[in-house]
């Protein structure tokens, strides 16, 4: 049985009935839904060949591979910055002189709470506004960094903190400096309790860089757009978001299984005395969960 | 100093506009996304496996989908289908859509923290499984889940601001009417930040109070 087998109980020989009748009847209901969904695509005809037979140029899917190469530059980038971004500010939290814990708290705190489009705003309207030129890719970058990266110091220190205090204790007792602690002994066990979630709060950030979209910087929904709105090939933007979705799906579908992976796996073997942090849900605040 | 109040006060009625519109979208969604998370968080938890694998397959797509193509999709893709839907309700649906996935997976969490001895337990006093629900599993389960609930919510109100990408003004789409009127961007998106700190700040407050008080002691 699974987990939810708390609310009820194992089915005697009426339930197993009820439950037949309840799965032959949803099961219908699914298939029905999916075929009226199917039914809509044929009458407006989205399985003409016209629609899709731009998809077996060369020259299109090499624009969709433009567009996901361009998505996965930003993410690739702002993944580095913002763990970089997040090392710096877990430390500034977790430091015992307030000079460096409060304004690192107060940084961490206010770019979790602006919405993440209104920093890439910042990003993009500000640098206009002086006639500085910038890349939009940075615009993009910038926002990504100092909203995930606020995230992700929020994860390192409840890494840090998820190690039990004994072992700090333990480690002083035996004559460690501060330095040596952190680095030999909260680290190694903090960076294995963490790692799920910082995986799945890259897959945010890979999600997120869809944003792009909106400032026009030539990702692979913007490119999905474009290819959508061939009048030539009947608009098909239906088969092309179809396409775009499967690649996202694809990709943040294997990080997010490979988060599950090693949430399962780390919290199996007991190497670590720290308690594994949850790979979070993705696109929901996960440092605040925790 | 001067020029940027005068960004707000110039500007005014759009700055409400946005922000009753950022609002309204909030309720809606919010509204609709408990609904349909709801459903699919009992679908996750019912005995019944053809219902859990279609709530399990809804969650994992929609999870791993960027919420502004399903806001794309919504809006340039349905109308190819012949459903014709205004800016805004595609707004709150796509919301929706995307925000019931985060919802169903804290009720289906929720209700897997209570321990399975607390329901044996009840039973083995002899309640039925109105009781057991209503009395020993509901409240723990609600006790766990209102502090992550507030947070998928705090999260879709900023999501919100996704909407600017698809022709409805809100909060979000004012940066875009400014740099038109040829207003200091910097100004106008310190004030929307605030905006958003004023609407945000008392629900973090609210959640972090809520995480502390209702922890259940397991």
């Amino acid at each position: 049985m699974s987990q939810a087998s708390i609310l009820y109980d194992l089915p005697g020989p009426r339930a197993k009935r009820r439950n037949a009748i309840l799965g032959v009847a949803s099961t219908v209901g699914i298939i029905a839904l999916l075929a009226y969904v199917g039914y809509k695509f044929a009458d407006t005809g989205q399985f003409e060949a016209r629609k899709w037979e731009q998809f077996q140029y060369a020259s299109v899917q090499r624009e969709l591979l433009g567009g996901l190469g361009a998505t996965l530059k930003a993410a690739g980038i702002a993944a580095v910055l913002a763990l970089l971004f997040g090392a710096v500010f877990a430390s500034g939290r977790l430091s015992d002189k307030w000079i460096l814990r409060t304004p690192a708290t107060f940084v961490v705190e206010l770019f979790r709470a602006i919405p993440l489009l209104i920093l890439i705003f910042f990003g993009y309207y500000v640098p206009l506004q002086y006639g500085w030129s910038i890349d939009k890719l940075w615009a993009l970058v910038i926002g990504l960094v100092l909203y995930n990266g606020s995230v992700l110091a929020e994860i390192f220190r409840a890494g840090i903190n998820a190690v039990p205090y004994g072992q700090t204790e333990g480690a002083y007792a035996i004559g460690m400096r501060k330095n040596q602690v952190l680095r030999l002994i909260l680290l190694p066990q903090a960076v294995r309790s963490m790692l799920p979630a910082i995986v799945s709060q890259l897959v945010v950030l890979l999600k997120d860089t869809a944003l792009g979209f909106i400032i026009t910087y030539p990702e692979l929904l913007f490119v999905g757009k474009q290819i959508g709105g061939r009048l030539p090939f009947g608009l098909p933007y239906v088969p092309t978001y179809l396409i775009v979705a499967a690649i996202y799906i694809a990709i943040c579908g294997s990080l997010s299984a490979l988060a599950w992976w090693l949430q399962k796996r780390m919290g199996r073997t007991p190497r670590t005395a720290a308690k594994v942090l949850p790979a979070q849900d993705a696109g929901a605040d996960s440092a605040r969960m925790i | 100093m001067g020029a940027f109040f005068r960004v707000l006060t110039d500007n005014g009625q759009l700055f409400v506009d946005g922000f009753t519109n950022t609002v309204k979208l909030f309720l809606i969604a919010a509204v609709g996304s408990l609904v349909l998370g709801t459903l699919l968080g009992a679908m996750r938890v019912s005995p019944v496996p053809a219902l859990r694998a279609f709530g399990a397959t809804y969650v994992n797509l929609v999870r791993n989908t960027p919420l502004t193509l399903v806001f794309a999709f919504l809006v340039f893709a349905v109308p190819k289908l012949d459903v014709n839907i205004d800016y805004f309700p595609s707004a709150a649906i796509a919301l929706t859509v995307y925000t019931s996935a985060f919802v169903c997976e804290v009720i289906r969490s929720g209700v897997n923290t209570v321990a399975a001895g607390q329901a044996e337990a009840a039973r083995a006093l002899g309640m039925t499984f109105g009781q057991v629900l209503t009395l020993i599993v509901l409240p723990q389960a609600l006790r766990a889940m209102v502090p992550p609930m507030m947070s998928v919510y705090i999260a879709m109100l900023k999501n919100t601001t996704i909407a600017a990408g698809f022709s409805v003004l809100e909060a979000g789409a004012i940066p875009a009417y400014m740099a038109e009127r040829g207003e200091p961007q910097f100004a106008v998106l310190l004030w929307i930040t605030i905006g958003f700190l004023i609407l945000i700040l008392p629900l973090v407050a609210l959640q972090r109070f809520l995480e502390r008080k209702w922890r259940v002691a397991r």
